[in-house]
């Protein structure tokens, strides 16, 4: 016996590598009956579920237990049970109200965590172990973009949540993606003009923005349409995603020669940089002769209720409001309130939709099979879910919809009654030329399971 | 001896059925799907790896994500850079997490104990930190480093290969036979780790978990042999981190946060440190809970309990779904205390204590072992006879003859 012998030798080695080879040789004998189907996820039997993946921990888990309630309320609906909700106000309308083609929906739910990794995690296990047939769900553009292209590979249509970022349509759009929300591009374009109005057009800017695609593109979008408006920008300083204390970033802003701080945060992220920005007195600030001003380009009901007093009088944009007063926003607002006791947050508008949309587009194609169901997406006209009169662009599976310029308000009536609508600008003022995104969808056909 | 080697091939050979037959194994409890057996190999070869230095050395490294990460974003820009074949993106994985290996162990096994968990853990935050805002050019900070569609791919281009997704030779990196390739590695990498338990290195390095300090007075210096274990397990992190990216083409900072390299201490004692299947064991548990658990809402509770009468039905489901879904951290934490109160050595000391293996002595504390695995024990009694220890007597014996010469 030598010295340097390892002990487990060539005989082990030679046996292990055979039962390597024999390893990747078996698969065949083991992959289940997939290769039937015409397409990934073919739904057989009498009902078809639909996988909602959404953030239930993390800096984004008010948005994410939301979203979950629109989703069960859209469920109870296309299944024909409770009121119908905005079933009774959409128009064209194909769905019947006994599920979808005649089969039930059911569902099966995910936590994304709001990170890429567990996200993906959790679509794939939606989509190998429980056979969806569509995921949608997520509040997080670094997680809705990095899902789409884990769903456009598997062949499973993504139908994105909250994702604000111009990328998910933009730079990284794929042909089973489809956003109803809105962009950070569109906020830019809407919110500018307010912005002149209120705060001048001699201003100097500090961002602060959350570091990733969201946050960066939101970055990109505010900044040219502030600076199209004449305001200058001081810096723009990146934080990380779930920071918690923003004391360190906000410190610096006081003596940075900005007028305007704006947050390019979202969800607890923005709760916390607000309402720190707000105790060190900058609200009440002047700076260069003007008094210190704080934007958030983004924002919703819920993080107005977590933010308090500290949001009243800021500026931002909103997807939907539930204080709209068109029929469709009104039959959905108390459908909601009946289930949860709440009114509904735009997370909550725009998941449910995506649900609804999906839905009624496999009713128009007759089929599941993804390929027709992106078909009947593309180009479709609505009316009748809370944006007024709204498209599905084909060429990047966008939807084009009035933008809400929204203000926190002075004297809430009560705790839900936080925002309140400054503008509504029209779809025609925040539609663009896909093409300054780059990007391109890829091939929608359909895809067997691998 | 013998003994132990016949032994140690059963060992294997099981393993390897059971990893070719997983698929049919997991299926009864919902886990026969291949995106989570695939996590149980890789996660499988990252406890493996850091069983090597904690189960054996007692050295307890908080930053082993920092490996993962590294080899992550490896394999990644190799898939970038040089071709979709995972070849390449493994072996360079390997070597790049095996250097940030050797500078983060050089510099942090000069301390032991908790000084040295408290260097390691600094590093790994460091390292997250430079991947998630600094480097940001290199790592795509949080939204996470993919494979694009332009990418150069020089080595595929200068070839004339096409595809963008992963793959071995043409074999898909995706489903089953994504699972079954990282299978193959996980065998491998187990095997290897079993080669180390049997040989001298891994008989020196248990010699410095039960007593360093008498090691260094008989003259042995222990850190090279540390630093030695230390990139070996920085390298399977890293051959871990490289499967992660090729079945799931994405690198992200979160991989590398301080609650990744906690997780794989946790597989490791809540599997057995020290054991040879406990750290594959536990990161099964982990990951089981993550995925299938977690996934359990109180709708399929209702279902599944149903059989229940009427009256208090309702109440159990409440109660119950508090420990799934949203809740499975809860229920993974109980599970945690359970094993360390009752079981310190693990999962596989339960194991070890069902089937009466004798020499099991209970484990008094957390993270210790007393090589309870199947066939450790007779290899601590049978040390080779020409290793270790044994030289040194002759030349102090030598020495001593010179001595009574002289005088």
């Amino acid at each position: 016996m030598t010295k340097s012998k390892i002990i487990v030798s060539r005989r082990t080695l030679l046996k292990t590598g055979l039962a390597g080879v024999a390893t990747v040789a078996a698969p065949t004998f083991f992959i289940r009956d997939a290769w039937a189907d015409d397409f990934c996820n073919m739904p057989k039997g009498d009902t078809v579920t639909f996988g909602f993946n959404v953030p239930q921990t993390g800096a984004y888990a008010d948005e994410g237990a939301d979203e979950l309630r629109a989703y069960q309320l859209a469920v109870k609906h296309l299944n024909g049970e409770g009121d119908g909700g905005m079933l009774k106000t959409m128009k064209p309308l194909a769905l019947k109200g006994n599920g979808v083609l005649g089969k039930k929906v059911a569902y099966v739910t995910g936590d994304t965590q709001t990170k890429s990794d567990a996200a993906r995690a959790s679509a794939k296990r939606m989509i190998e172990k429980d056979g969806v047939v569509m995921v949608t769900g997520g509040s997080s553009s670094g997680v809705a973009v990095a899902v789409q292209s884990l769903c456009h590979d598997a062949g499973v249509i993504f139908m994105a949540g909250l994702t604000h970022s111009n990328d998910t349509t933009g730079k990284d759009k794929r042909a089973y993606g489809f956003r109803h929300f809105f962009n950070a591009y569109m906020s830019g374009v809407a919110l500018g003009p307010v912005l002149a109005e209120n705060y001048g057009k001699d201003r100097a800017a500090y961002h602060l923005t959350a570091d990733y695609t969201w946050g960066w593109t939101q970055e990109e979008s505010i900044k040219n349409a502030t600076e199209q408006l004449g305001w200058k920008t001081i810096k723009t300083v990146r934080t990380p995603l779930g920071a918690g204390d923003f004391s360190q970033y906000i410190t610096p802003v006081v003596n940075s020669g900005a007028d305007v701080l704006i947050l390019n945060h979202y969800g607890k992220d923005m709760i916390n940089s607000l309402t720190q920005a707000v105790q060190f007195g900058l609200r009440e600030k002047m700076a260069n002769g003007k008094k210190f001003e704080i934007v958030v380009p983004l924002f919703s009901e819920l993080m107005a209720q977590g933010a308090g007093d500290n949001i009243k009088g800021i500026l931002g944009t909103a997807n939907w409001d539930w204080k709209l007063t068109d029929d469709a926003t009104k039959t959905f607002t108390k459908s909601f309130g009946a289930a949860y006791g709440t009114p509904p947050s735009q997370a909550a508008q725009t998941c449910y939709v995506q649900a609804i949309l999906y839905a009624d587009a496999c009713e128009r194609a007759g089929t599941f099979n993804p390929t027709e169901v992106i078909k009947a997406l593309e180009g479709f006209e609505f009316d009748g879910l809370g944006n007024g009169k709204t498209l599905y662009r084909a060429a990047d599976h966008q939807c084009f919809k009035e933008v809400l310029v929204v203000k926190g308000k002075a004297n809430p009536k009560d705790k839900y009654d936080l925002l309140e609508i400054v503008k509504n600008v029209p779809a025609a003022d925040v539609t663009y030329d896909p093409a300054i995104f780059g990007g391109e969808l890829g091939s929608s056909a359909a895809k067997k399971c691998g | 001896m013998r003994n132990t080697k016949v032994r140690d091939v059963i060992l294997l050979g099981c393993f390897a059925v059971a990893a070719v037959a997983a698929p049919l194994l997991a299926a009864p409890f919902g886990a026969g799907y291949p995106d989570l057996l695939v996590k149980f190999a890789i996660f499988g070869i990252f406890a493996v790896g850091f069983n090597i230095l904690f189960g054996l050395t007692g050295y307890l490294s908080f930053g082993h994500a920092v490996f993962l990460g590294v080899g992550s974003y490896a394999a990644v820009w190799s898939f970038k850079l040089v071709s979709v074949n995972i070849l390449p993106a493994v072996i360079g994985a390997i070597l790049v997490s095996g250097l940030f290996a050797l500078a983060i162990g050089y510099v942090s096994l000069r301390r032991s104990g908790i000084y040295f968990s408290i260097l390691t853990l600094a590093f790994a935050q460091m390292c997250y930190n430079l991947a998630y805002s600094v480097l940001t050019p290199i790592t795509n900070g949080e939204t996470g480093l993919r494979v694009l569609r332009d990418d150069p791919r020089y080595l595929d281009s200068a070839v004339g290969v096409l595809g963008q997704s992963p793959s071995l030779f043409g074999l898909p990196m995706t489903g089953w036979t994504g699972y079954y390739v990282c299978a193959a590695v996980l065998v491998v990498a187990f095997a290897f780790s079993v080669a180390i338990f049997r040989s001298p290195f891994g008989m020196t390095l248990r010699a410095i978990k039960t007593n360093q300090n008498r090691m260094g007075y008989t003259g042995f210096n222990s850190r090279p042999y540390l630093l030695t274990a230390f990139v070996i397990s920085g390298m399977y992190a890293g051959l871990a981190g490289s499967l992660m990216a090729a079945t799931d083409p994405l690198a992200g900072a979160e991989r590398m946060q301080w609650t990744a390299s906690g997780e794989v201490v946790l597989m490791t004692i809540l599997g057995g440190a020290g054991t040879l299947l406990g750290p594959v064991l536990g990161s099964g548990v982990i990951k089981y809970f993550e995925n299938i658990f977690s996934a359990y809402n109180e709708a399929q509770l209702g279902t599944t309990l149903s059989f229940l009468p009427e009256s208090i039905h309702d109440g159990v489901v409440k109660t119950l779904s508090l420990f799934v879904g949203e809740g499975w951290q809860l229920t993974l934490g109980l599970l945690f205390m359970v094993v360390v109160i009752f079981l310190p050595g693990g999962i596989m000391e339960g194991v070890m204590r069902v089937f009466r293996v004798k020499h099991t002595p209970p484990v008094k504390s957390l993270g210790d072992s007393a090589q309870r695995d199947i066939v450790g024990e007779s290899v601590i009694e049978e040390m080779p006879a020409d290793y270790g220890a044994h030289p040194a007597p002759e030349k102090a014996l030598a020495e001593a003859k010179i001595g009574t010469t002289a005088q």
